[in-house]
């Protein structure tokens, strides 16, 4: 398992933050599922053992957290939220054109491995309702055909 | 990125460098960054404690209580290291002001972490962001490394002969981990299930170690109080209601933003003048005044001042600032049910009462909100929350009982409406047809 030059050095960087090991664990599997896209046997064996934790510790951990996967995402996980402040600005009905626009339902990935699809809870962004994270990428005051033309652009992209 | 608004009333504090380029530290120098640090350093511990204690100052996160207290409480003598602990977690639904703070002035949250450590003696400071708000970890560890590098943090700050380390670090996508002990077991690398209290985090918390746990927006604060004077922040607000608050308005409103008001703002005013009332020709059917777990206000109940006291005497809470915004085309089951739908995703599961409790209530509500309720389950849904209130190991069960219990309590002609086989009569007036609400 080799990960990028960046992260190693953030990962050793993080080591001397803290005065135990395990503390780096949750951002750890984080930048490492940026990486990889999901977090593989592979990854949770290899952090486990550099953090001195047996693979089921590290599994228990992931599985708490809702941004950390075992399972393979598409390239782009759009991300959208229908807590209370985005509901009442149309979260419900932007996750269902998301949805049939891709194809995929919540959790699904489309064919082409490009989207996935996932709805979420509150993203902070309840003043700018409805709210949408791609990735990393927040896309606020949406409307239906603003997310077309966000999900196009991702097309795109590739 | 996220857009800025302002209007004429607002008294502009933790917000007074947003949009002035404040991460770049020569210019957060240039607004008159770290001059608190520095002040406080001459003042000492007890000093800065009482300044703090006096301005008024109440947390942010939600229960609103008073910092300067909260850090007294800290043992002067500790062996095992002090530790301070700012809560970026902000997850709770209708809260997005603590993102404000970390894009546009991270350096004054450092500065109040700074300060809180110097009131107890600590020496190392932690600064948690939830995993979404990546680009924000960016944000926040470029100003730490950007701070370091002038010697503000790290050994002999400011020449001084104090050391003070600050750290980032983030989480990945739990709003349970927000509750302080869950906090902790998170920043520790575990999964966020709560301690058991007391012993408080002040006197046993991170690693064992004394530890100040606040909220970024309540230490992005204290280094205006210090500057500023305590009397001039508590007088900013109601008696024991010191300061501002970034108030995050948010739902059915024509200037939905965040916008910093004094403590105390009357929220009829907020909702009409701040952020130019109900669009779409709507009236205004019910507030939650404070994030998702405070319990709900009535179109005629808005006649309040926002502040932690006037709120609890309304029987609901300030909590963490989130004032969402209902109109009359609003289905109240349903707005129930997507909260109760959260609490019951979000909960931890480690006791019974909440764990089975909002699974249960979830279920029940999905049943009205289908058109299929039986009329007794409209008092054993409330009876079901009251008898989680005060069960649980952390406050989440309440945060979801609560609410609940304010839903049936004042519409429970909405529910009697959602009996059996009876569509949902809200729904048709849907909000489809007219959405969305913003036009650009
Ligand atoms: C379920 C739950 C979630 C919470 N989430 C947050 C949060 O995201 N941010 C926060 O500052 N406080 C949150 N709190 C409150 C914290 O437990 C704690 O009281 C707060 O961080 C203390 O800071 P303050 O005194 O400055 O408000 C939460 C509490 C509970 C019960
Ligand atoms: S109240 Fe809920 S979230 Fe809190 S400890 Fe119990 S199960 Fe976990
Ligand atoms: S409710 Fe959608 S971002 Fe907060």
């Amino acid at each position: 398992m080799r990960f990028s030059e960046q992260f190693e050095q953030r990962f050793t960087e993080m080591l001397g933050h803290y005065p135990t090991k395990r503390s780096v664990l949750v951002p750890t599997l984080l930048y490492a599922q940026d990486e990889a896209g999901f977090l593989s046997d592979e990854i949770i064996h290899e952090i486990a053992g550099r953090l001195d934790l047996t693979d089921l510790e590290v599994r228990n951990v992931i599985s708490y957290y809702s941004m950390l996967t075992t399972k393979p995402r598409g390239k782009y996980n759009v991300q959208v939220c229908t807590n209370i402040a985005c509901m009442l600005r149309g979260g419900e009905e932007l996750l269902e054109h998301c949805s049939k626009k891709l194809g995929i339902g919540h959790k699904g990935t489309t064919a082409d491995g490009l989207f996935s699809l996932e709805e979420v809870e509150c993203i902070g962004a309840c003043s700018w309702a409805p709210a949408v994270q791609v990735n990393y990428d927040f896309h606020e005051n949406l409307t239906t055909v603003k997310m077309d033309k966000i999900l196009d652009g991702y097309k795109s992209k590739v | 990125m996220a857009d800025l608004v302002s209007h004429p009333d607002e008294v502009k504090v933790v917000s007074k460098r947003f949009g002035k380029g404040a991460t770049n530290l020569d210019r957060y120098l240039e607004l008159d960054g770290y001059k608190a640090v520095q002040k406080a350093l001459a003042m000492g511990p007890d000093a800065i404690i009482n300044e703090v204690k006096n301005s008024g100052l109440r947390g942010r996160g939600g229960a609103g209580f008073s910092t300067g207290m909260k850090w007294s409480f800290v043992p002067k003598q500790s062996p095992k290291p002090k530790y301070v602990l700012c809560n970026g977690d902000e997850s709770e639904p209708g809260t997005c002001k603590d993102r404000l703070i970390f894009e546009h002035d991270p350096h004054a949250v450092i500065e109040g972490v700074v300060i809180a450590g110097l009131s107890v003696g600590s020496h190392v400071g932690y600064i948690y962001v939830r995993g979404e708000y990546r680009y924000l970890s960016e944000i926040m560890q470029k100003a730490i490394r950007d701070a370091y590098a002038r010697g503000f943090l790290g050994k002999n700050i400011f020449g001084s002969g104090y050391d003070f380390d600050v750290y980032w670090h983030g989480g990945a996508g739990a709003y349970e981990v927000g509750e302080e002990s869950a906090l902790m077991e998170s920043l520790e690398g575990k999964r966020g299930i709560p301690r058991i209290r007391p012993p408080f985090p002040a006197v046993v918390g991170l690693w064992g170690g004394p530890t100040i746990i606040n909220n970024a927006e309540t230490l992005a604060n204290v280094p205006h109080i210090i500057m500023g004077g305590a009397e001039w922040y508590a007088g900013l607000g109601p008696p024991k209601n010191g300061g501002t608050r970034l108030f995050c308005l948010s739902g059915h409103l024509s200037r939905p933003g965040v916008y910093e008001l004094p403590m105390g703002y009357n929220l009829k005013k907020m909702i009409y003048e701040v952020a130019g009332g109900i669009p779409n020709g709507r009236k205004l059917k019910a507030v939650v005044p404070g994030g998702a777990s405070t319990p709900v206000l009535t179109a005629d109940e808005v006649d309040v001042g926002m502040d932690f006291d006037s709120l609890a005497k309304a029987g609901s809470m300030l909590g963490s600032g989130g004032v969402v915004v209902l109109d009359d085309a609003t289905c109240m089951v349903k707005f129930a049910l997507r909260t109760i739908k959260f609490y019951q995703h979000e909960s931890c599961g480690w006791c019974i009462p909440c764990r089975e409790g909002t699974d249960w209530l979830k279920k029940t509500l999905a049943r009205f909100h289908a058109g299929a309720g039986l009329k007794k389950d409209i008092d054993n849904i409330y009876y079901l929350a009251e008898n989680m209130l005060g069960r649980t190991f952390c406050p989440l069960g309440d945060a979801a009982a609560m609410p609940t219990m304010a839903f049936v309590k004042k519409f429970r002609k909405e529910f009697e409406d959602h009996l059996e086989g009876k569509p949902c009569p809200y729904e048709p007036l849907g909000r489809t047809m007219e959405l969305p609400v913003l036009a650009h």
